[in-house]
């Protein structure tokens, strides 16, 4: 399979990351030499084999569901680009 | 004091415990070596005011004889790991001058057993290389050149700090993590021991997340025995990290010098690539009759599905790393490029933070992960997957104790001769390491000898799960016939 530049677009906004049309045929290039790269595991007979979900066969962890953590909203912010009273500042969201 | 700089962390440990200096000594000399070794760019933050602070309090614990087993033992930190009120940016601009509030689990075993923070070690950014070239601070150069040559070569990655500077003497040891290869290829590329540890060994609570079912932290350092002395401290179980594994941790330097007479090493013949250069294939027959004189039983085995290890690689770990740098969106910590909506605000940070291997990662994991495309593409991989830890399950049921590779396909390339055209190229390096991490099973690069041009070549031992014992074991076999290996000092 191969992608073409409306797909490389289409990509991009999923990933929500900006592409100039000068980009577009540079990441095409890119993008359809991985594909390429990994076409070679249709060869692979994959019949009835179950996909790896878990790396180490352990049961899931679970932990009691308290509040163990928490007061700490000048940690939380203290990276933000832009807060407010403890609250991040987005561009206008609703109008 | 420049000698203080050469010993292993064996040796310091016992110049510590018999007062013949100080960790604030030993310290000094090592900032020294750092500043004069800034051409390497191994280092992306030097910390040396806090680094004389935790020497001066890990002195006076010494003094009291409460050090720690790392006690005044300074250390090189990749910058990965989030390390408190020091920054951290895993290399990337997209996390700017983030300065963390928490420290990560394996950084504060480390300080918890008395080891000393020199700085934080440059890599490939969100680790995502095997050179160094995708940090945003630039290049690390390796120590090593070829005989005769200036050319600057890259020292691997994409731990590459951590492996520069271990080579060139600038730390004792320093951390690292390998989502495929990014340990042990950067080790075997600077004659530095690298350890990645089974899957759940160390935690990766507070470790920036490439692919979070691959990625494992583990040690870089000169000798097989300081790596199994660094790996104590990094490995245990945190309840912070749900697939970290609540098993005791064995002491690791007791492995060092025991017998491997018996063992059964495998030797898997799908390893052996056309047009894998002639010293490799040498290197390889040497380190197995060295084991083969120290005991072990050498057998073939087949590990049929390797060949589909890296394509498996590059849709699995770009399918989590797509998912796991959604979070960097420019709202709550980071780069933050300004825009009319929240949409156009995200798009444009993502654009200008992220660097060209990382967008490319991010969008192909985003393709195979899109619907109509998750079949085809994500689960057959993980299928495959299954198939690859299948082959070792196999291996090691027959009474196989460790699987004996060639670390690397080829020795350390110059600086941008790699990937420019097609990113393939680059992802080739890591054939022989990558089938590890698909498998989360234990492996070490160790230093096993020099090409025609002098560059070091590493040979990597696969381990069963959580035998990481074994494979020191056998590391150190190799180390006792190969030698070490220190580049000629000439920055």
């Amino acid at each position: 399979m191969s992608v073409d530049a409306a797909t490389v677009r289409r990509i991009a906004h999923l990933a929500r990351i900006a592409v100039t049309e000068a980009e577009v045929p540079h990441l095409q290039g890119e993008l359809n030499a991985m594909l390429a790269f990994v076409e070679q595991l249709s060869e692979v007979n994959v019949d009835g084999v179950e996909p790896m979900t878990s790396v180490t066969p352990m049961e899931m962890k679970k932990r009691p569901d308290v509040v163990n953590d928490g007061e700490i909203p000048d940690d939380i912010v203290r990276n933000a680009p832009e807060t407010q009273n403890h609250f991040f500042l987005v561009p206008k969201v609703v109008e | 004091m420049t000698d203080l700089t050469s010993m292993t962390i064996a040796e310091a440990k016992a110049g510590l415990a018999n007062k013949s200096f100080t960790s604030l000594e030993l310290t000094d000399a090592h900032l020294a070596a750092i500043e004069a070794a800034r051409s390497l760019n191994a280092f992306v933050l030097e910390t040396p005011d806090q680094a004389r602070a935790m020497a001066r309090a890990v002195d006076a614990r010494i003094a009291k004889g409460e050090g720690g087993p790392l006690a005044g033992i300074p250390l090189g930190i990749k910058d990965l790991f989030a390390t408190k009120d020091v920054r951290t940016t895993a290399c990337s601009k997209i996390l700017g001058n983030f300065v963390p509030p928490y420290e990560s689990t394996v950084t504060s075993q480390l300080w918890r057993d008395g080891a000393v923070m020199l700085g934080k070690l440059n890599n490939d950014e969100f680790a995502m290389g095997s050179s160094n070239e995708t940090s945003c601070f630039g290049p690390v150069v390796n120590p090593w050149r070829r005989e005769g040559s200036n050319t600057t070569l890259v020292p691997g990655g994409s731990s590459g700090g951590s492996a520069s500077a271990v080579a060139a003497l600038l730390c004792m040891g320093a951390t690292a993590t390998d989502t495929g290869g990014s340990i042990r290829q950067p080790a075997a590329f600077t004659a530095t021991v690298g350890v990645k540890p089974t899957y759940g060994r160390c935690s990766r609570w507070g470790i920036v997340a490439f692919a979070s079912s691959l990625d494992q932290a583990g040690p870089i350092a000169r000798t097989t025995r300081d790596a199994a002395i660094l790996m104590r401290s990094m490995a245990g179980h945190d309840p912070k990290d749900t697939t970290s594994v609540d098993r005791d941790v064995p002491d690791y330097e007791a492995a060092i010098g025991k017998s491997v007479k018996g063992l059964k090493i495998g030797i898997p013949k799908e390893y052996r690539l056309d047009g894998m250069p002639v010293e490799i294939e040498k290197l390889w027959t040497e380190g197995a009759a060295w084991l083969k004189a120290a005991g072990a039983e050498l057998v073939e085995v087949s590990l049929p599905h390797t060949k589909y290890a890296l394509p498996a690689y590059y849709i699995v770990a770009p399918a989590e790393a797509s998912s796991n740098l959604a979070r960097y969106d420019g709202v709550r910590y980071g780069l933050r490029v300004p825009g009319r909506s929240i949409g156009e605000l995200y798009e444009s940070t993502r654009a200008e933070g992220f660097g060209d291997e990382v967008r490319r990662r991010v969008m192909i994991g985003t393709y195979v992960l899109s619907a109509g495309y998750y079949d085809a593409y994500y689960l057959r991989a993980q299928k495959v997957r299954t198939l690859i830890k299948k082959d070792f399950e196999d291996c090691f049921a027959k009474g196989v104790s460790a699987i004996l590779t060639p670390a690397t396909p080829s020795a350390a390339f110059g600086v941008g001769e790699k990937g420019g055209a097609d990113p393939v190229e680059m992802y080739l390096n890591d054939i022989f390491t990558v089938t590890v991490n698909m498998a989360g099973l234990p492996g070490i690069a160790v230093p096993a000898g020099k090409d025609a041009q002098g560059l070091p070549l590493g040979l990597q031992l696969i381990g069963r799960p959580f035998d990481e014992e074994t494979l020191f074991s056998l590391g150190e076999v190799l180390e006792q016939a190969a030698g070490r290996f220190t580049p000629p000092k000439w920055w």
